[in-house]
This record gives C-alpha cells, sequence and structure tokens, in this order.
C-alpha cells in the first residue's frame, strides 16, 4: 500500500493512481457538504454557488464560532457518514467534475462504478476522529448558503489532511464493500456453528 | 400517620418507612421529628434537616448549570472504560488499515483531554436519563425546564452545532432542543437523596442503525441470536465501528428499543447480572467480532467492544428484540447532585 501526497484541485491522473488502502494526505481547499445542501442541489435544482471541477468534497456538518459576517472559525469538523449522500454519486461526477468524496462508512457498489466510470475516488477519513482533522484546518475560507446552517455548503482549506484511506478507486476497488460482503459470508458459517440454520 | 400526611403533603409512605424505630439508633433527629411532628404544624417539621429533602432553590440552578456542564464534557472526555478498551483492542490489530485507524482514535482522544476539544464533531441527540432518589422532594416540572435549558445553554456558551431539526420543515432552532427534544427519561431510586443525571450526545452515525423486530414466541433465542449479529453485519462500518451493541429483550416494541439503548449506557466490563443474559452477552460478541468488519469497517479484528443487554418481561405471543448501536467514542458523563450542594461528576 502506498502513501500520495496530493493538492486540490485534483486531475483525473491524480485519482487513477491511487488503489484501494493507499493512504493519502491532502492539502488545499475541500468543500463541505452533505444532506440539506445535496438536496437543495439534486432536489430543488438550485446549482451550487462555486465551481467543483477537479473538487474533493467532504461529508461534513461542522462545529464552528461565529467571527464575523460569512466568517467562521472551526470549532470541530469532522465526517458524517456517507451512505446517506449515496444517490447524489452521479451527478456530482457526471454534472459538476467531482473527484474526490470525502466521508465515513463507505458508498454503494453503484458508486464505485461511477468513479471508475468517471475518474474519482472515495475517501475515507476516519469516523469520530474529528479532533485530529480539526487541527489540519488552515482557515474556513468561506461559507455558502447560511440558511441551512449547519448545512452549509463549506469551503475550507486545510494543511495535511488525513492519512486518508482509499476506501472506492477508479477501477472498480471498493474496500469497505468487500469487508462488508466477506462479513456476511462468515455470518452464514457463525450461525450455523451457532446451531441457528 | 394521617395527621402527618395531613400536615405534611409532601412525606410519602417511602420516607415515612425509611423513619422506622431501626433508624432510629443511628438518626437521633429522626426520633425527636417524629416526636415532635406528632404535635406541630408542618413548617416546623421542615426545619428538621434530617428528613428535610426539599431540595433549596438553588438546586434547580444547579441542575440547569451541571446540564451545560455534562453536555459539553461529554464531547471531550471519554469515559475511561472505553478508552482502556479502545487501547486494548489497538494492540489486538495485525493490518496497516486497522493499526491506522485505531492509532488516529487514540490521537483523538488524547487532544480531547489535552486541548479541552471535541473529539467527534457530532453533538448527538442529547438524552438525558435522570434517576430520583426517592427522599427527595423537588418539582419535576422545573427540573425538566432546567435540563432544557442546561442544553441549550451548552449549545450557545460553548458553542456546539446544534443537531435537532423538526423532522419535516428541518427547521433548526440552533438550540439543540425542540419539540420532545432533549429526550429525557426519569426513574426513581429508594432510599436515596440524590438527583443522578447521565448523559448521552447520540451521534446519528450509530443512531441510525437502530433495528428493532417483534419475534414471535417460536423463534425462540436463536431468532434473537440471528437478528442480532445480521443487524451488526448489515451496519458494516456506518455506526463507526468498534462499537456497543446494546440489545433490548422483552417489553413491548416501545419498552424493548429503550432497553437496548440503556444497554449501550453500561460502562464496558459490566455484564447483566443475569447468568444466562451474561452468556448470551459474550457469545453474541465473539460471533460479531469474528466477522471481521473491524474499525470504521474496514477489515480488523474488533468490530463491537461489547454486547450489553437489558431485558423486560413480554407478552405470552411476544419476543421482541432491538438493537440500538453506540460508536466508539460511546460518550457518556454523569452528575449525581444533593440538595446539600454537593455535586459529584462521573460516568
Amino acid at each position: 500500500m502506498a502513501e500520495f501526497h496530493l493538492h486540490t484541485p485534483l486531475s483525473e491522473a491524480d485519482v487513477r493512481q491511487l488503489r484501494v488502502g493507499d493512504s493519502v494526505t491532502l492539502d488545499g481547499v475541500v468543500f463541505g457538504v452533505r444532506d440539506g445542501n445535496l438536496i437543495r442541489i439534486f432536489d430543488n435544482k438550485v446549482p451550487p454557488p462555486v465551481n467543483w471541477q477537479g473538487a474533493a468534497l467532504l461529508h461534513t456538518a461542522p462545529n464552528v464560532k461565529k467571527i464575523g459576517p460569512a466568517k467562521y472559525e472551526p470549532i470541530c469538523v469532522g465526517t458524517t457518514t456517507s451512505m446517506r449522500m449515496d444517490r447524489f454519486t452521479e451527478g456530482l461526477l457526471k454534472d459538476y467534475g467531482v473527484r474526490a468524496i470525502l466521508g465515513k462508512g463507505g458508498l454503494s457498489e453503484q458508486s464505485a462504478k461511477l468513479m471508475q466510470q468517471y475518474g474519482a475516488v472515495y475517501l475515507s477519513v476516519t469516523g469520530g476522529a474529528a479532533a485530529m482533522e480539526t487541527l489540519q484546518i488552515e482557515a474556513i475560507e468561506t461559507v455558502y448558503w447560511e440558511d441551512l446552517m449547519p448545512e452549509c455548503i463549506w469551503q475550507i482549506r486545510f494543511k495535511g489532511l488525513g492519512p486518508l484511506t482509499v476506501g472506492i478507486d477508479a477501477h472498480g476497488g471498493n474496500l469497505q464493500l468487500d469487508v462488508q460482503q466477506q462479513a456476511q459470508q462468515k455470518t452464514a458459517e457463525l450461525l450455523k456453528k451457532m446451531g441457528i440454520a | 400517620m394521617t395527621v402527618i400526611f395531613g400536615m405534611a403533603p409532601y412525606l410519602t409512605e417511602d420516607s415515612w418507612a425509611w423513619a422506622t424505630p431501626a433508624a432510629y439508633s443511628t438518626r437521633g433527629r429522626v426520633t425527636r421529628l417524629l416526636t415532635k411532628t406528632a404535635c406541630q404544624p408542618a413548617r416546623q417539621y421542615l426545619s428538621f434537616p434530617c428528613l428535610n429533602m426539599e431540595v433549596p432553590e438553588q438546586f434547580y440552578t444547579q441542575v440547569e448549570e451541571t446540564c451545560r456542564d455534562l453536555y459539553i464534557q461529554s464531547l471531550k472526555e471519554i469515559p475511561p472504560d472505553v478508552v482502556a478498551a479502545i487501547r486494548c483492542a489497538a494492540k489486538n490489530e495485525t493490518t496497516e488499515v486497522a493499526r491506522r485507524i485505531f492509532s488516529h482514535y487514540l490521537q483523538s482522544i488524547e487532544l480531547g483531554r489535552e486541548k479541552n476539544m471535541m473529539v467527534c464533531q457530532d453533538t448527538g441527540i442529547p438524552i438525558y436519563w435522570v434517576e430520583i432518589g426517592g427522599r427527595l422532594r423537588l418539582d419535576g416540572s422545573r427540573i425538566n425546564q432546567a435540563i432544557i435549558k442546561g442544553t441549550e445553554r451548552a449549545t450557545r456558551e460553548h458553542p456546539l452545532r446544534s443537531s435537532i431539526v423538526s423532522p419535516l420543515s428541518r427547521e433548526n432552532r440552533q438550540t439543540s432542543t425542540g419539540h420532545r427534544i432533549p429526550i429525557i427519561h426519569y426513574d426513581f431510586a429508594a432510599d436515596s437523596d440524590v438527583l443522578d443525571i447521565l448523559f448521552m450526545p447520540k451521534g446519528s452515525g450509530s443512531e441510525n442503525m437502530s433495528f428493532m423486530k417483534m419475534l414471535v414466541p417460536a423463534d425462540g433465542v436463536k431468532g434473537i441470536k440471528r437478528f442480532v449479529l445480521e443487524q451488526v453485519v448489515g451496519a458494516g462500518a456506518k455506526p463507526c465501528p468498534p462499537t456497543i451493541v446494546g440489545v433490548g429483550i422483552g417489553g413491548s416494541s416501545d419498552l424493548c428499543m429503550t432497553l437496548a439503548k440503556k444497554a449501550t449506557t453500561r460502562p464496558l466490563g459490566s455484564a447483566n447480572p443475569d447468568p444466562q443474559l451474561a452468556a448470551l452477552e459474550t457469545e453474541l460478541l465473539n460471533a460479531i467480532n469474528e466477522t471481521g468488519i473491524g474499525p470504521q469497517g474496514l477489515g480488523g479484528r474488533t468490530t463491537a467492544l461489547a454486547v450489553h443487554i437489558e431485558s423486560a418481561w413480554t407478552h405470552i405471543t411476544c419476543n421482541p428484540v432491538a438493537v440500538n448501536l453506540q460508536c466508539w467514542r460511546a460518550e457518556r458523563r454523569r452528575a449525581r447532585l444533593r440538595p446539600n450542594g454537593s455535586i459529584e461528576i462521573g460516568f
């Protein structure tokens, strides 16, 4: 398993070189997204107020302190469960050119196929370890759609975000799904062993 | 007895029982009190400190401030039993990815403690388990208000992210409160003058992994085992494993899920006092950890830190089972308040 240090925005070549299990550290702007703002984009058909070509998106809704108009200091920025936002993968890759989705818990088989097709990756952040992640922030540069607080779109500049684990690569690999499928097979054996056919 | 109840309506059968002759030898004041109250008005009865459990006015402010502090502290200091279990699990992992994840857990725990930082960004659904000592005399509605205010103050004063919205409009009041939130469970403890408040900020990654099924008696304990195992595997990476797997068995559907949630608040290392349930806890834990889901569902030896079961009796036709998962941080914080102003903080 290799280690990579990448800068955003990401190119197709940047992400195509990654394989599941690799470790990645990111510098540059990462956009915080989640349920509320993605629903607005895809269900309410409001285009995102910022260019996402080559972008890395992080599934998050941070704890912040307001220090001025549209200016916030981070208190605790962590990662939320990605699977809730699984149905937005296609739109993000196809319509907006996103290259990396960062989150926890993995995405579906369908998302992995789309990432292979469009050239994108899923980078697994260690869920619950937000204190670490928060210290890797240089600044919250700006925030869009403050009316959705805390589910705004957050433009956050990181220095050394990670190490992140490649959960889905651009070659069809899906680590979390593989682990879960193996666990399901194992469960069938375990139930037999426990006398439950 | 009827005379005393007439004069002091806040006396219950319980507190009367507490002052039985058996207590006389160790509680001289009680003896005098009983002698006096038999012929004196209730107001004088109140002046005796030993049985006077009517909480002072400042008690409600203390509850409010304590709840504020419990919320904030719970997000920063992971309970010692959980830290020990994470350390132990970290040593047990062999793959690079699993070791990496556990090292992130341990670093974040340290940052919480050393730098006074929130360990996770999820401020959760605020849940309080309140146990009222049977000897306390207090205004329950004011305790309820104090808890709500404490929750709002934590959110405003720290500040914390308000994670609470209206279910349909998705309106967020930015207070971590709303209709029927925080969730407050009340219980009572005999022979106690303590108000015990256990707080948990229940994160949604694990709370979304809640499952319940009304099994039938013919499904037996085998049906329970299958259900628990299949749900934990189905949840996979989503609840931030390794989890504490809370299991409720019996009761009605609502009680069953409440028991599963309550079970997650038990300290690690505690077994259910019923040997049959304790054995079931061990059997399920071993099976779950053989599935290999591991930390963050990226593969590894520890998928659960514990299986905790709580049970209740049920209807002859019922065999309910509920699973409620708690993420690896298993945040909880406890306060024990007494009417004399003392507050003990723990887990």
